[in-house]
């Protein structure tokens, strides 16, 4: 796509670059003050009742927990900006290098689900829009809506494990949990990627109806184009925005939503070490996940916005 | 009433029952079957569904059903709690820039923007570490978590209300602003606040669910759903009903609570659509094809448009006939209501179930629009200007290429060749730099200028018919007259016809040679512009022309007021629709419609002193 | 009634100026036209009287004294949109009441919101109505009564007849007419309609992108008017000069 008017885009872009910079700080923040929130003495929390004083001594003197709180935030921040995240409570690892390990399995998950997710949702919106326009349709209307409505209200760990049942254990079709191979991908991909995929096609669906009785689609129509290209050419762009912008951050929970997945799939990735971390109150490992997790919601939320202006120039300049 | 119609559609019915059935098991479930549920049988284990275990055992040998059954308090109950923490953070947080004043507000707007970019379950898993892994912690953690989404919520509704004229004048008036908030702002945002709580209480639900799952949530010997999932999952193999059962009854609760919802947003007003009008039930009325007057661009007998409405068929136009020759300029007057733009609309072919068009004959530039298909030579002969010139562009696309699609889809030109002759249509509408505006963005062009371009987008093709629709309401006097101007001069050039709506009599006057003055879906009269103002007959253009102050009004006498309200096009009275507005009306015209006979459709039409 | 006069009004919104050192006078018992293209600043002019837009220099004087922008206004303000200036929620008496200096006993305040309403030609039987029962000519009575309930001093009119429909423009425009002669209201009527205008005003004055070009009494500025803009403004005027074109 062609940059238009200079101006528009660098104020755009140190806008959008301000905003991430200062969400990543309240990020960064939050997950520094995160063990200073815990009530009573984190440490001994961790290490249990039994443990010894001296033992929780050291292992508070370690994670600088003695220090006044400005010293250790900035410790914080500038061991954070060596990529340093601190050393696992429980298993003696660094944090850094767990996650390294852990992320990509993670990643790949949430980025396959995504592209899934758009890539059902959008054209079955769209057509979904196109059959039940002004009142046409309507036993695929209800029978739309109703599939909808049920999809969305099953959260997506128990899709896993309905998936799991169906799938595995009944039919062998698939394995019933780890990553070893592409066929394991399937089941966790698709429990991820339903319920966001069918809330996302029905929200491209009410975008598009409402675009299709704007006065510029009826416009399109006083020009006597097809329909094919009234609905492509002129109504689907504007409904795309408006839908990326509700949807958005339903994508970016998305991210998130890898967390249940993985515990049932036994996904070896972030998400299931986040849980194991903060039952046994690894409390650097929490840290660390969470940074990484916001992150990443912080990332597709600027790629969304960046998408967004390129889409439709008016999110350009207006106040987003 | 309105309860009433939520329990009448089949989703409130189904959401309200199913909402009943959760609710009674959360209330009587730990009576009826807490004893079932906790005993232990250790004959049983494991136990696959029998008669006695309806969905078997767990690993103590308790029933699992009732156990099921048991959960649903404790699901219930906490996922109440946390929405309540959400809402309750929510208003006050979403109500702050109303209350705290602009500088604090905006602080507080900003950081609810920041908070509300994190997905709902890792603030959750946040606060879990915070509050500690447990029932407790989880309500509280999901309760927090879900604050920021409510505060942007409340804050977009507050702030749609605060624009509101009624807040400023309640300010004006001396109304504190604690007063404005709880007497005007929070009434009108409730509605879609009960919506978005009964659904999120449903979402809430499914979080707490996840997190018992993942063992952050309730914990033994307590159990919720959640919980109850967990502990079948580890034996899906064997027996999968013990895991899938749970999930079934968190599932069909989730529902009831989004159904609910649903069903009151839907009679709130605030659904997908609008309830979707029902189709028109009634048989078409038999209408005479009859043929086009020859040597006519436009000729239409018997135009009527109905709409579908929740109160029966809305007869929007009722029987118009008129004909324009070639090149001539006709205008069309009346209110609000009166049909006007849905004829304009109507001719031009532009009009899509579930609103019906008939008509004895509709032929534009030579197409039968009565006949099916798509009529594209309309593309290029017919040339059309809409009401609202912000909105009529397509906002995705600049503006050069929308008008060039004419030429490359009508006119098989190329890409450079349609572009070029874009530019050059954007000169002959008088704008300037037309090569660096036809690259722009519609948003980058004034009003005035949008209006242009939208009448250089019909010289695209070769017009023969030019059709406004109040082409020049939405803009200002002296931008007016050059929009005026403009068509004047494009109907000079191209020889096209011109059929103009407007509500403004001097609009018309100015610009047409007839004018076709509509009430009621109908046309009233019919009569050269020149005449509007001294020799109109029917009563009802006289009263507006009078009614109308303009810069020769007698200031010593009082403007002519028509008494009463336009007629309701759902309920059109049997006889003249103007009958109960018409000093002149007798019985005779409240029973009988008069026709349109010599430019006039008044019984009384002679009785008027010319 | 008393006199509200505007000294050196300015108002900014960061870069953009939206009024200029406006200064004009609304005396006692006057209609003042106030014309102008959209975005020529009008609105802001009364919206900042009402202490609704801040200004950033210049005084609004209330016979001599500062409009208070807090509390109560002795300066009362209706606004275009008949659909947006009644709250949905309450009835056409609780809106009245609500904007009555003194709380009122029940009787004195059905006795008031009858005076007020009949003031403005409505039956008092419409008290009960909630808004969505009138129409757009009705809603405007109701606000205007409302304006009248709060016994001001001077009454901001800010495009009021502009949403409603031609036939019902005129009946509002009289009851304006009225209201100045029987109440001897002091009034500020923005409009973009010269004929309106003319027809209601005693003074009218001519805002041109924030500043005031012309002022004077009505039948001067629009009959023989001295500066181009008025002129240009007037020449616009459908049915005022035959169109170039047809010429």
């Amino acid at each position: 796509m062609k940059i238009p008017t200079s101006g528009r885009w660098p104020r755009f872009a140190l806008r959008r670059a301000a905003r991430l910079l200062v969400s990543l700080w309240v990020l960064v923040t939050a997950a520094f003050l995160m063990i200073h929130l815990v009530p009573g003495d984190p440490v001994r929390a961790a290490l249990g009742p039994t443990a010894p004083a001296d033992l929780v001594l050291a292992r508070k003197q370690e994670l600088g927990l003695l220090e006044p709180l400005w010293r250790q935030y900035v410790t914080f921040l500038r061991h954070l900006l060596n990529g340093e995240l601190g050393v696992s409570i429980s298993s003696r690892l660094p944090v850094g290098e767990t996650i390294a390990q852990r992320l990509p399995a993670t990643a790949q998950l949430a980025v396959a689900a995504f592209l899934l997710a758009v890539a059902v949702a959008v054209p079955v919106g769209v057509v979904m829009a196109m059959l039940t326009r002004r009142g046409r349709g309507r036993r695929t209307e209800l029978a739309f809506t109703g599939t909808n409505v049920v999809v969305g209200a099953i959260p997506d760990f128990l899709l896993g494990v309905g998936l799991v049942y169906l799938l595995a254990v009944q039919t062998h079709l698939f394995p019933v949990a780890g990553r070893d191979g592409l066929d394991s991908y399937v089941l966790p991909v698709l429990a991820l990627a339903i319920g966001p995929a069918a809330v996302l096609s029905r929200i491209v669906r009410v975008e598009m109806l409402a675009v299709l009785e704007t006065d510029y689609v009826r416009t399109a129509r006083a020009k006597r184009l097809t329909s094919l290209r009234v609905h492509l050419v002129h109504a689907l762009p504007n409904a795309v925005t408006a839908s990326l912008t509700l949807g958005g951050l339903l994508l970016s929970s998305l991210v998130a939503g890898t967390v249940l997945v993985e515990n049932v799939f036994a996904w070896p990735g972030l998400g299931s070490s986040i849980v194991s971390s903060i039952v046994a109150k690894d409390y650097p490992m929490v840290q660390g996940t969470v940074l990484v997790y916001g992150a990443g919601v912080l990332l597709v939320n600027t790629l969304v916005d960046v998408v967004l202006a390129l889409l439709d120039p008016r999110s350009a300049i207006g106040e987003s | 009433m309105r309860a009433a119609r939520v329990l009448l559609r089949p989703v409130g019915f189904a959401g309200f029952g199913l909402l009943t059935l959760v609710l009674l098991a959360a209330a009587f479930g730990p009576v009826l079957w807490g004893g079932r549920a906790a005993a232990v049988d250790t004959g049983n284990l494991l136990a696959g569904p029998s008669a006695e275990h309806w969905i078997g055992t767990d690993n103590l040998g308790r029933d699992l059903f009732a156990r099921v059954l048991v959960a649903a308090r404790l699901s219930i109950v906490l996922a109440v709690a946390a929405t309540a923490i959400s809402l309750v953070l929510g208003i006050l947080l979403g109500a702050a820039p109303m209350l705290l004043g602009r500088r604090l507000g905006r602080l507080v707007t900003s950081a609810v923007n920041v908070l509300v970019a994190f997905p709902g379950l890792l603030l959750v898993l946040f606060f879990a570490v915070v509050f500690g892994v447990g029932a407790r912690g989880a309500a509280l953690a999901v309760g927090v978590a879900g604050a920021p989404a409510f505060a942007r919520l409340c804050h977009t509704l507050m702030a749609a209300v605060s624009e509101r004229d009624y807040i400023a004048v309640a300010r004006i008036a001396g109304v504190s602003r604690i007063r404005v908030l709880l007497r005007h702002v929070l009434p009108n945002v409730a509605e879609p606040l009960i919506v978005n709580a009964t659904m999120a209480a449903g979402g809430v639900l499914l979080t707490f669910a996840g997190l018992s799952f993942l063992g952050l949530g309730v914990q033994s010997p307590s159990y919720d759903w959640g919980k109850l999932m967990q502990d079948g999952l580890n034996g899906i193999y064997v027996h999968p009903l013990a895991a899938l059962a749970p999930g079934i009854a968190v599932v069909l609760a989730g529902l009831a609570f989004n159904l609910t919802g649903e069903a009151f947003a839907a009679v709130f007003g605030l659904g997908d659509l609008p309830g979707g009008a029902r189709p028109l039930e009634e048989p078409r009325e038999p209408v005479a094809a009859t043929p086009a007057v020859p040597g006519t661009v436009l000729s239409v007998e018997g135009l009527r448009v109905t709409i579908p409405g929740p109160a029966g068929p809305i007869r929007a136009v009722r029987g118009v006939t008129f004909a324009l020759s070639d090149g001539e300029a006709v205008g069309v007057v009346g209110e609000s209501g009166s049909g006007k733009s849905l004829t304009a609309l109507a001719v031009a072919g532009l009009i899509e179930p579930p609103v019906r068009v008939e008509a004895g004959h509709l032929v534009v530039a030579g197409e039968d629009l009565m006949a099916a298909g798509a009529h594209r030579r309309l593309g290029t002969s017919l040339a059309i200007v809409f009401q609202d010139p912000m909105t009529s562009f397509n906002p995705a696309h600049r503006v050069g290429p929308q008008l060039a699609e004419v030429s490359r889809f009508h006119q098989r030109m190329g890409r450079k060749a349609a572009l070029a002759r874009a530019v050059d249509r954007l000169r002959a509408v008088r704008i300037r730099e037309p090569e660096r505006r036809a690259r722009q963005y519609p948003f980058e062009f004034s009003g005035g200028m949008r209006q242009r371009a939208m009448i250089g987008m019909g010289l695209m093709g070769d017009p023969r018919l030019i059709i406004a629709d109040e082409p020049t309401t939405a803009l200002d006097v002296t931008v007016q007259r050059q929009v005026l101007e403009l068509l004047a001069e494009v109907r000079r050039d191209t020889g096209a016809a011109l059929l103009l709506i407007s509500h403004d009599v001097s609009v018309v006057t100015d610009v047409c040679d007839r004018v076709l003055v509509m009430y009621a879906g109908r046309v009233v009269e019919e009569l050269p512009a020149k005449d509007l103002r001294t020799l109109a007959r029917h009563p009802y253009t006289r009263a507006l022309v009078a009614a109308v102050p303009d810069m020769d009004t007698d200031l010593s006498r009082p403007l002519a007021v028509i008494p009463g309200l336009p007629a309701d096009p759902v309920h059109v009275p049997a006889g003249c629709a103007f009958a109960p507005r018409c000093p002149l009306a007798d019985d005779h015209c409240r029973a009988v419609a008069p026709a349109l006979v010599a430019g006039v459709a008044c019984h009384k039409s002679t009785e008027v002193p010319v | 009634m008393s006199t509200l006069s505007f000294h050196d009004v300015r108002v900014r919104y960061g870069s953009h100026t939206v009024l200029d050192d406006v200064s004009l006078e609304v005396a006692d018992g006057q209609t003042v036209g106030l014309v102008g293209e959209s975005g020529c600043g009008k609105s802001t002019l009364a919206r900042a009287a009402v202490g609704l837009a801040p200004l950033t220099g210049g005084q609004i004087l209330l016979d001599g004294r500062p409009v208070p922008n807090r509390g109560r206004r002795p300066v009362q303000m209706v606004f275009q949109d008949p659909y947006s200036s009644l709250d949905p929620r309450m009835t056409v008496g609780e809106s009245l009441a609500e904007a009555m200096p003194e709380r009122l006993g029940r009787t004195a305040r059905q006795a008031e919101i009858t005076r007020l309403l009949a003031l403005v030609h409505l039956d008092a039987a419409r008290a009960a109505d909630l808004p969505v029962r009138l129409s757009g000519g009705q809603r405007q009575r109701v606000a205007l009564a409302r304006a009248l309930a709060a016994r001001p001093q001077v009454i901001l009119a800010d495009e009021i007849t502009s949403a409603l429909d031609v036939s019902v423009q005129g009946a509002v425009l009289n009851l304006i007419r009225d209201m100045r002669r029987d109440l001897g209201l002091s009034m500020l009527f923005i409009s973009h309609n010269l004929a309106v205008v003319r027809y209601v005003a005693d003074h009218v004055a001519v805002l041109h992108n924030g500043q005031i070009v012309e002022f004077g009494p009505t039948a001067q500025v629009l009959g023989a008017p001295r500066h181009d803009y008025t002129r240009h403004l007037l020449a616009a005027i459908p049915g005022a000069v035959p169109l170039k074109e047809q010429t």
